[in-house]
């Protein structure tokens, strides 16, 4: 997936010299990663598209009347008109609501997800990787442990015997709970080309704790390859969320998640569209949008990367 | 050779067990397999539910109940991995663990077979396709498809093609695509050609959803290393000689390109699990998928932990597979 990122609007010079000089050397690259990221057209339409999704999500039903429950006034199993623009399910919930409350919640999930598993597997593997040894291995082989379980098997074995309701900051807790070993490989890779590197020596002999050279020396350079994955952990975790919520074991209504409505609507895509396609689309539009977004930032952090035509 | 492939299989002895603690207690922690029980109406008499519990050795604590479900040892002779005893389910005591996921291994293996070698070829041929004509119309045509495979979430689409399916043959009145289960109600009858097409015409639907999976991310890691070694040195040289570009393609390229696919599809074993649960489900196909989701909803301990034992297994081998694979593949990797 990686050549993308040299597709779309290519033909630009790798950097601006005179914006990267300005200010502090963190400045520079801070700006320099943004002008890069700014010129991928693909990454930067999905940003904007992801924020609407955003805005649409948490603000939406704020402004539209109708939320995710059920209402008397709603007539039952209407397709789309004006007054409801996405139909009505058989109970009398309107769609629209349902999308808003339903991407509100699968975006929380993911989200939540995402910062979770990355700071606990950045740490773990930074730690694997700083200390080595024994310490090193004992860690590593609990990640290839946990990698043996396939990931919806797990989340769903644990998620299926929770009783009496799953909440959403629960699914995210069991989600985060298994998907931060792809996290702690990475950082613990980038730990290790660095840990013999003059810096590191030179922290260590102005006395700096192992936590301190882990915490502000190694970890801000693993930043580029974690921020790409914690990207992609975003997508995962809607497609693992949707797919728990699909088989019974993730949110239960009467909160209502995009994977819950599918499962819903899973007979209706013939008979009644409004109510099948659209939860579907909202998922691939949101993990799209990720992925170039993830894409895009790949490129941007990748200072080995040029931005000119093979 | 044979001495790294004897070494590496003794290698997994431990992860296995490793993994066997981690199921074990992701399963018996998570919830308590009487808790239906408990709580009917009106209650059930206090004997019958003790007896459950000495049935389902729930009497017993914590590590007494690991090392009897891994060995068996002290057991009623229902009990203990080691000896191909799965344990007692809650499904009574006629149920067999083993017998079902036996049962239900073949329909499985059926599916993900198909689903499997069917992804791999269309990931190579698009990969290479897509490398060749590189920021031609149609590499990002097939780069845009595999975007979507990617994000999309393969019960939905499996759904959708489930209905397409049923909404043909109702336009049509004939039953062109089958969309329940892994073969018809009843067989009985049927001449060998007649199953065989039985077989493979419910195979279609499942397998062309299933297949998304795996096709989704191997068709991008194709293109990347297909492009990397058509850029490399050698092929030039071997163009440079004059070779036919089919020649170039076929026998220097792609014989290398195609060696960082087999990790990655190894890797992509566990993703597949987990795609056949889903597509099971929608399919109403009665697999192991289809087994997974019962035992959960069920709370069948036993029969979580047996399930999950055997796909471990299944990840853990295909990785060993992949590394062994690699070593034919790559002359210049020796294991001594």
């Amino acid at each position: 997936m990686s050549e993308l990122r040299t597709r779309p609007g290519a033909p630009t010079p790798p950097a601006d010299p005179p914006a990267a000089a300005r200010g502090t050397a963190h400045h520079g690259r801070l700006r320099l990663v943004l002008t890069r990221f700014a010129r991928h057209r693909m990454a930067m339409t999905s940003l904007a598209v992801f924020v609407l999704t955003v805005l649409f999500a948490f603000l939406g039903p704020l402004l539209w009347p109708w939320d995710h429950t059920v209402h008397r006034e709603i007539l039952p199993n209407q397709p789309p008109s004006w007054e409801h623009p996405f139909g009505t399910t058989n109970a009398g919930h309107d769609v629209l609501g349902q999308l808003m409350r339903g991407t509100q919640q699968t975006l929380r999930v993911a989200l939540t997800v995402s910062v979770l598993a990355t700071a606990f597997g950045a740490v773990w593997g930074a730690v694997a990787g700083y200390y080595q040894g024994w310490v090193d291995a004992v860690m590593m082989r609990a990640v290839d442990v946990l990698m043996v379980v396939p990931l919806l098997v797990a989340v769903a074995a644990i998620g299926g015997n929770v009783r009496g309701g799953t909440t959403w900051w629960a699914v995210a807790l069991i989600i985060a709970l298994f998907s931060w070993t792809t996290i702690a490989r990475v950082v613990r890779g980038v730990v290790l080309s660095l840990r013999e590197q003059e810096f590191v020596e030179a922290a260590r002999a102005a006395g700096a704790s192992d936590a301190r050279i882990i915490l502000r020396h190694l970890l801000p350079h693993a930043a580029g390859p974690v921020i790409v994955a914690a990207t992609l952990l975003v997508a995962l975790a809607i497609l693992l969320e949707a797919s728990m919520s699909f088989l019974g074991f993730g949110i239960q209504a009467p909160d209502i998640s995009l994977g819950l409505m599918i499962d819903n609507a899973r007979t209706a895509a013939f008979t009644r569209p409004w109510l099948f396609y659209p939860p579907g689309l909202f998922i691939v539009l949101i993990c799209l949008t990720i992925n170039f977004i993830g894409d895009g930032l790949r490129d941007a952090l990748d200072p080995r990367q040029t931005m000119v035509r093979r | 050779m044979l001495a790294y492939t004897v070494r590496r299989l003794l290698g997994t002895v431990p992860l296995l067990l490793a993994a066997s603690l981690l199921t074990f207690l992701l399963v018996d922690l998570s919830g308590d397999p009487l808790a239906d029980l408990r709580v009917q109406q009106p209650p059930v008499p206090a004997e019958v539910i003790e007896a459950e519990e000495e049935r389902l050795y729930l009497d017993r604590s914590l590590p007494e109940r690991y090392v009897l479900w891994l060995t068996g040892i002290g057991g009623d002779g229902d009990i203990g991995l080691l000896r191909g005893e799965f344990g007692p389910s809650v499904r009574g005591p006629d149920y067999d663990i083993g017998q079902a996921l036996a049962e239900r291994l073949g329909s499985t293996l059926r599916l993900v077979a198909a689903a499997l070698l069917l992804a791999l070829g269309l990931a190579v041929l698009t990969g290479v396709v897509s490398a060749v004509r590189q920021y031609s119309a149609v590499d990002y045509t097939l780069t845009f498809v595999g975007f979507l495979a990617l994000a999309m979430p393969t019960f939905w689409l499996g759904a959708l093609v489930k209905e397409a399916g049923v909404w043909a043959n109702q336009q049509t009145g004939y039953t062109i695509f089958y969309t329940v289960g892994a073969t018809s109600a009843d067989t009985r009858g049927f001449t060998a050609g007649q199953l065989l097409a039985d077989h493979l015409g419910h195979l279609v639907l499942p397998t062309l959803t299933l297949m998304l999976t795996g096709y989704a991310a191997w068709s991008r890691y194709q293109r990347t290393s297909m492009l990397e070694v058509l850029n490399s040195d050698y092929v030039r040289l071997a163009r440079a000689k004059g070779l036919p570009n089919r020649v170039v393609l076929r026998r220097h390229a792609l014989r290398t390109a195609l060696i960082p696919l087999t990790t990655v599809a190894a890797v992509t074993v566990a993703g597949t699990v987990d795609g056949v649960i889903l597509i099971e489900t929608v399919f109403q196909w009665r697999g192991l998928g289809d087994f997974f989701v019962e035992a959960v909803k069920r709370s069948d301990a036993y029969a979580l932990m047996g399930w999950l034992m055997l796909s471990g297994t299944a990840v853990v081998l295909a990785n060993l597979a992949a590394d062994l694979l690699y070593g034919v593949l790559d002359p210049r990797i020796r294991h001594e």
